[in-house]
């Protein structure tokens, strides 16, 4: 079983959901998303997501686009994503990769698949890679042990549920709003029945993500899905901060009390 | 012949998942692809549905002013040395071929009874199209715009305004064309239940790259036929324009088969490529992913997307519909740079010879065919005969053009 799928055991025997957080490589600086990160593990985060900044993030909504710039801007580079998730991997906590699919296929897939693994990464999150398109991925994840995150969403067909959820190793995620990555001021009604919609035909842990970022938020998805996926709410508390002290003061609150969350669901 | 735009030819199709050789594809959110299967099955079906195609054929007829006239250009010719035949798009209603396509995606949207339609757009040439096509069908619209083209182009955002469109400045990123598309997918994702994306070009995730071929394919069946008509045979080359490349797609598309006839795509090469300030995706960019499609983009080392560079904003896209890359590939097409100093040379020249001011992005295929004629005339041994996209008519760009050629006036 893949560290993820440990990690996600572990979880479900204290009776609680597992806590990913989101922070893009490179934010504001690549020392400074280390630190992030580090930060994150430490105030209760299980998994971090350590998201590749891209140019074109369509999948994200103005929080992440905003960051994953400022680390553009600064010179972050995919082989800096390396060294970050080696660094957090260090800390014992979960890594796993959160990326569009234009930088892997630059980089070279089986490369790319390769260096990830020997960085201590898990596995990729691939918002804009459906299975359909998968061929080289399936095989270089294969290849090189990965874990495979494709996501479903509350418009997947039956049909394709089954076929996505088939493709994927470690765990699902489900998109919990038809929408972007962004805090939201209400969970989603959506996201119960797609969670309940992939049990129905996986065993793999289901994460859901978008929208969330209280401590009663986390609470809420911790009561149907195996782990909370929280991102935009967590990179505000870097890009809104003014000074980095600050920032990492507030993310770990925001931290301690998602992992608060996660420990009292709702059911 | 504009009365069965839609009738089936034997022009290269890509496999069923949308596959143009290595390119193409769908590289989309999960979320979309239950949008793109229905636009997918609506297409197919409407394809095969003759009160469709009665309907798009009246539509193009009477209301696009379709066919387009084929205009042999004799003091144009003569300066050239090849015997060049326009291909009138310009005269169509909203000034360029965008209006075939917009026509065909909001009669599909209509049928599939979605009452919205968004559009990204980046001199607002397709703003305008999809603005003027949602005025006629009663359809909700709103256009995503970059904030630095929606300042660039005061004129197309108040045309859009008019006819009734909700036009939105995009803030992110490079605030131009490709975040306008990122910021309209984003949209897409959110509203997708009542919102068709009615995308500009021959690009995007599958079906968009073949389904606006045929939408815009009316250029190339109608040209062959009045070549035809007019000089008793085929022409020796088409030429076209290429930013996303629907113009260019939907005048080779009839002649894809037919083996002597030379086809010829004008990239925007700006500044030049060598200078890195350009937007020729296929002669000076890589294989990748951009926009839902493998195609050749403009990319530095790490995947990440490059700007482009041209005068002309229609162009100036830092990809390709994924066709084009696969008529590259198979060698079928050549495409070639020109510069904006080309371009605008041979703007002039068409002023001059034919008193026809033409889009600074169909300048481009002019441009490519003063270079190519003499070239033909000397493989051929005599005078070629080439078929020009003229793909759209240079009101919009007559601010741009007499800052160039620096003939406005001086504020007093």
């Amino acid at each position: 079983m893949s560290r993820i799928g440990v990690a996600f055991d572990k979880a479900r025997a204290d009776g609680r959901a597992l806590l990913v957080g989101c922070m893009p490589a490179g934010f504001p600086t690549v020392e400074g998303s280390i630190a992030a990160m580090t930060a994150m593990v430490e105030a209760g985060v299980d998994v971090i997501e350590v998201e590749i900044p891209y140019s074109d993030p369509v999948m994200d909504g103005p929080v992440i686009q905003r960051a994953s710039d400022i680390a553009l801007a600064g010179g972050v580079r995919t082989a800096d994503t390396m060294r970050i998730i080696e660094a957090v991997a260090a800390t014992g906590a979960p890594v796993v990769t959160m990326t569009y699919w234009n930088p892997v296929e630059r980089y070279g897939v089986d490369v790319f698949a390769r260096d990830l693994a020997s960085a201590g990464g898990t596995g990729l999150i691939t918002p804009d890679l459906i299975p359909d398109e998968a061929d080289e991925w399936l095989a270089a994840s294969d290849a090189h042990g990965l874990d495979r995150t494709f996501l479903v969403s509350p418009s997947s067909t039956d049909a394709r549920l089954a076929m996505t959820v088939q493709h994927c190793r470690g765990f699902v995620y489900a998109t919990a709003v038809m929408g972007v990555t962004g805090a939201r001021a209400r969970t989603s009604d959506a996201a119960p029945t797609l969670v309940s919609r992939a049990r129905a035909v996986t065993d793999l842990p289901i994460g859901v993500g978008l929208g969330v970022g209280t401590g009663a938020q986390a609470g809420t998805v911790a009561g149907y899905a195996d782990g909370v996926i929280v991102g935009s709410a967590l990179v505000r508390c870097v890009l809104d901060a003014p000074t980095e002290a600050e920032g990492l003061a507030a993310l770990r609150t925001l931290s301690a009390e998602l992992a608060e969350g996660v420990r009292n669901p709702t059911r | 012949m504009s009365a069965d735009a839609l009738a089936p030819v034997a022009g290269p199709q890509p496999d069923s998942a949308g596959h143009f050789g290595r390119f193409g594809g769908r590289f989309v959110p999960e979320a979309l692809v239950a949008a793109l299967d229905e636009l997918d099955g609506a297409w197919r079906t409407a394809m095969t549905d003759e009160s469709f195609r009665a309907e798009f054929g009246a539509l193009l007829r009477d209301y696009a002013g379709t066919p387009s006239l084929l205009y042999e250009a004799r003091r144009f010719s003569a300066k050239v040395g090849a015997r060049v035949l326009l291909k009138r798009e310009d005269l169509n209603h909203t000034g360029a071929h965008k209006v075939r396509n917009v026509l065909g995606q909001a009669l599909l949207t209509k049928r599939m009874g979605k009452t919205r339609v968004i559009a990204e757009t980046g001199a607002g040439q397709h703003g305008v199209a999809t603005a003027t096509a949602a005025a006629l069908f009663d359809l909700e619209c709103v256009v995503y715009m970059g904030q630095v083209d929606t300042e660039r182009q005061a004129l197309n955002v108040a045309r859009m305004r008019m006819l009734g469109a909700t036009v939105v400045p995009v803030t992110n990123g490079s605030r131009t064309l490709k975040d306008a598309m990122n910021e309209a997918m984003r949209d897409w994702v959110a509203n997708v239940d009542e919102t068709h994306y009615l995308i500009g070009t021959a690009a995007g995730p599958h079906p968009f790259p073949a389904m606006v071929r045929d939408f815009v394919r009316g250029i190339g069946d109608e040209a062959r036929q009045q070549c035809l008509d007019l000089t008793g045979g085929l022409p020796d080359a088409v030429t076209a324009c290429v930013g996303g490349g629907s113009n260019a797609l939907g005048i080779f598309h009839a002649f894809v088969g037919d083996e002597a006839v030379r086809l010829y795509g004008f990239e925007a090469g700006g500044d030049g490529v060598a200078t890195g300030r350009h937007a020729a995706s296929i002669t000076g960019g890589s294989a990748g992913v951009l926009h839902g499609t493998r195609t050749f983009v403009l990319q530095d080392a790490d995947g990440q997307t490059l700007e482009s560079h041209s005068i002309s904003a229609g162009l100036d896209y830092p990809g390709v519909g994924p066709e084009h890359a696969w008529l590259h590939d198979t060698g079928r097409a050549n495409y070639l740079p020109v510069t904006d100093d080309e371009a605008m040379a041979a703007f002039e020249l068409l002023c001059r010879t034919e008193g026809i001011i033409p889009a600074i992005e169909s300048a481009h295929a002019l441009a490519g065919t003063v270079a190519l004629a003499p070239k033909l005339a000397v493989e051929l041994g005599r005078e070629p005969t080439i078929v020009v996209n003229l793909s759209g008519r240079g009101d919009k760009d007559v601010h741009t053009a007499g800052d160039y050629f620096g003939i406005l006036d001086k504020e007093r």
